[in-house]
């Protein structure tokens, strides 16, 4: 078999076979069984206790759970803003590049804390060491929000009826500490080995070969690049992400980070099985992540490596795929795996660029962003595709005329109505995003980098990102302004923070609700039949919302190239 | 809230000097043992330091060819074209590259053009070619340089780099080794 092809499995399997451990482990240290870790974090953690003035044992209800989340994260905006705006003052900016204009500083800001990495910002030129500290810093504990929010929610969907749910700063230090920081570690090694810089330096001059005088930019790229992938935030350190030969210089370390962005998600949904002891639960939703994955995938990776046909008309041999913004070290194949892996969960970096890859491609991308949940963010994934569990439930309740019920606590209209709006609210910022770009062609045409059809997905890709907080973009895009800053800034805040709230709520709400013990009348939740009810309900949600929009963009080129 | 924010201040502080400082001072650490301290790894011929990662412009006949870049080899930056597949100014472009390479290579009919030798790469600092590329370009080599076009092949089956394992993702070749053997190639 193909070489290309054979990659790609692996990197599908080896993550698959590193994430059920994984995912005991997460499981043990959210539900505070001893880890092996445990003599190397526990004086840590005391230490950050100490310093906060934390009492990490205290319970508190959802809500308490909740503003402690928003909290922190306005502390993180505000001193996120100082650095940004004064970087060109600030030490360690060997480069002197300049200090951030307002509107890109709030962009860029948010887009960290939210764990999405817009950057409309180069990172050779757009900000200085320390500020890509500080963003590093920011991809640790947006992704440590994440998982702490999804913590709340395993804690609240166990088989009892309480109001407490555990302690915010407890499930937080320890996702980032115990989760997030061992495995970036491990990812930075290896990347440092294979030739990922991790230096101080600024630019460095290089005659080629040939004769010619460029430069160089390096810098503390290893530390960056790990937690970018193993936090799903997808932040480069290099203007173009995972493609630039430092960044991610051969094959194995593109498997690495494959890996890396992909295990959490992965990891997740079983520590959720080991959690509630219901292994079953996380094979049905697994199985329907899965089956949506590998339902973009394959055509995805097919068309790539088919190649653009407009250049085998020019009688060129294509059989190296579409290589227009692909690198030949990972060929076509990988490029197609990595840009809806990327997609699906909420990293968005990228080792191609997604704005050259073919419309049906492009489509496939929009979707897995649209869609949102197969896999998803660290934490934030589950957290989606509980809302559409809950609405399945709803539905099939209504469908089978039973009480609809989750885990035994009966879903009543206060949580549907959450469900709704939260479910609603993702379409609603794109569209909206969209139209309003489409409608003054001078803040949205304006600033496109590619004529017709595909300049529509141009916008509508940038609103998506934001939306589904991936951070991926068709690049082409001018989207350094007021304009792109201000709205795409918006877009990510609301969908960020409504999307951890509501599901938290709905759980919270849940969990404070009488338990009522399964009997033969329960719709049982963790069949293949449930799953493909789930599936219906993502895919009818999806398809009716976007497929006008798609129809005017991707859907509308495919038929200009085939 | 009051409260949350000032435990937000202090917990941000400590875990700042942790994430931010420790962990890089750590990985920073581990660089020390890296090949070239993890100040990237670098390939050495006649004196000249390159980094190997980085690929280089390469334009002269005499030398094989990388591919086209958008931001021109300067790795001060990075980036691709992105342009759309179905882009007609595009499309323009890459038949402009077809005919330039045509005439350069006057032997080569245009089904044995590879695609990545007319599209650019994602980073603009592609350091790799495909191995039908270099092949592609050895009559022209051949001629320029008045050596036999055996040697050349036999130059590119040294330089191509296996899959890994020899099992995962394509075949390739560093166009800066393969030049630099070319140079050192009687």
């Amino acid at each position: 078999m193909n070489t290309e092809i054979i990659g790609i499995i692996a990197m599908f399997v080896l993550t698959l076979i590193l994430a059920i451990p994984l995912g005991k482990y997460i499981s043990k240290v959210y539900s505070g069984q001893k880890t092996f870790l445990d003599p190397v974090f526990l004086p840590i953690e005391k230490l950050f206790y100490k310093i906060s003035g934390i009492d990490s044992k205290k319970e508190m209800n959802w809500k308490q759970h909740m503003v402690a989340l928003v909290a922190i994260n306005v502390v993180w905006f505000v001193l996120g803003m100082i650095i940004l705006l004064c970087q060109g003052s600030l030490p360690l900016n060997p480069d002197n590049n300049p200090s951030m204009t307002p509107d890109l500083a709030f962009n860029t800001i948010i887009s960290f804390l939210v764990n999405c990495n817009l950057q409309h910002y180069s990172g050779e030129t757009g900000v200085s060491y320390l500020s890509q500290l500080f963003l590093m810093f920011l991809q640790f504990v947006s992704a440590g929000i994440g998982l702490a929010a999804a913590a709340v929610l395993f804690n609240a969907l166990k088989e009892r009826t309480t109001e407490t749910l555990g302690n915010f700063y407890n499930y937080f230090i320890k996702s980032c500490t115990r989760i997030l920081l061992p495995i970036s570690v491990i990812v930075a090694t290896i990347l440092l080995f294979n030739g990922t810089p991790m230096t101080f330096e600024g630019k460095q001059a290089m005659t080629t070969l040939q004769g010619d005088s460029v430069e160089v930019s390096t810098g503390p790229a290893a530390a960056f690049t790990a937690i970018k992938h193993v936090g799903t935030n997808g932040g480069g350190f290099f203007g173009t992400n995972s493609a630039h030969p430092l960044e991610n210089p051969n094959y194995l370390t593109n498997i690495v980070e494959m890996i890396a962005q992909m295990i959490i998600p992965f990891a997740m949904v079983f520590a959720l099985g080991f959690y509630l002891n219901r292994r079953k639960l996380s094979w049905m939703i697994f199985g329907v992540m899965t089956v949506g994955f590998l339902a973009l995938t394959i055509p995805t990776v097919v068309t790539e490596m088919n190649g653009n046909p407009a250049l085998t008309q020019m009688g060129i041999d294509t059989t190296s795929g579409a290589t227009e913004g692909k690198e030949v070290r990972f060929g076509a194949a990988a490029s197609g795996y990595w840009s809806i892996a990327t997609t699906v969960i909420s990293t968005g970096s990228v080792n191609s660029m997604h704005d050259s890859a073919m419309p049906l491609s492009g489509m496939n991308q929009l979707l897995a962003m649209m869609i949102n949940c197969f896999y998803g963010g660290c934490g934030v994934g589950i957290l989606n595709f509980y809302i559409f569990i809950i609405l399945a439930v709803f539905i099939s309740g209504l469908m089978v005329g039973r009480t609809p019920e989750f885990l035994g606590k009966k879903i009543e209209a206060r949580e549907m109505k959450i469900a709704m709006i939260i479910a609603l609210l993702h379409p609603f910022l794109i569209l909206v995003g969209v139209a309003l770009s489409t409608a003054f062609p001078e803040q949205g045409a304006s600033t496109l980098n590619n004529p017709g059809f595909h300049g529509f997905s141009e916008i509508l890709y940038e609103f998506t990102s934001s939306a589904a907080n991936n951070g991926s973009g068709f690049e082409g895009l001018g989207d350094n302004n007021p304009w792109w800053n201000i709205t795409t800034g918006i877009v990510l805040l609301l969908s960020r923070f409504l999307p951890i709230i509501g599901p938290v709520a709905i759980a919270g709400i849940l969990a404070s609700k009488k338990h009522i013990p399964e009997s033969a009348g329960t719709l049982k939740t963790d069949t293949s039949t449930f799953g493909l009810m789930v599936f219906a309900v993502i895919f009818i949600i999806a398809a009716l919302s976007f497929f006008p929009s798609l129809t005017l963009g991707p859907i509308a080129e495919y038929f200009t190239l085939y | 809230m009051k409260n949350y924010l000032w435990i937000g201040v202090k917990l941000t502080l400590i875990t700042l000097v942790f994430f931010a400082g420790i962990y890089t001072l750590f990985i920073l650490g581990i660089a020390q043992m890296a090949p070239n301290q993890g100040k990237g790894i670098m390939t050495e011929s006649n004196g000249k330091k390159f980094y190997s990662n980085i690929g280089q412009s390469f334009t002269d006949a005499k030398y094989f060819n990388s591919r086209p870049s958008a931001v021109n080899y300067n790795a001060a930056g990075s980036g691709g074209s992105n342009k759309g597949p179905s882009n007609p100014e595009y499309l323009a472009e890459v038949q402009k590259r077809i005919d330039t390479f045509l005439i350069q290579n006057p032997e080569i009919k245009a089904d044995e053009i590879p695609a990545d030798m007319v599209t650019a790469s994602g980073s603009g600092l592609d350091p790799n070619i495909s191995v039908k590329s270099a092949k592609v370009q050895v009559k022209r080599i051949a001629k320029v340089r008045n050596i036999e076009e055996k040697k050349l092949q036999d130059l590119i089956a040294q330089n191509t780099e296996k899959p890994l394992l020899g099992l995962f993702g394509p075949e390739k070749i560093n166009v800066l080794q393969l030049n630099i053997a070319l140079d050192k190639l009687k």
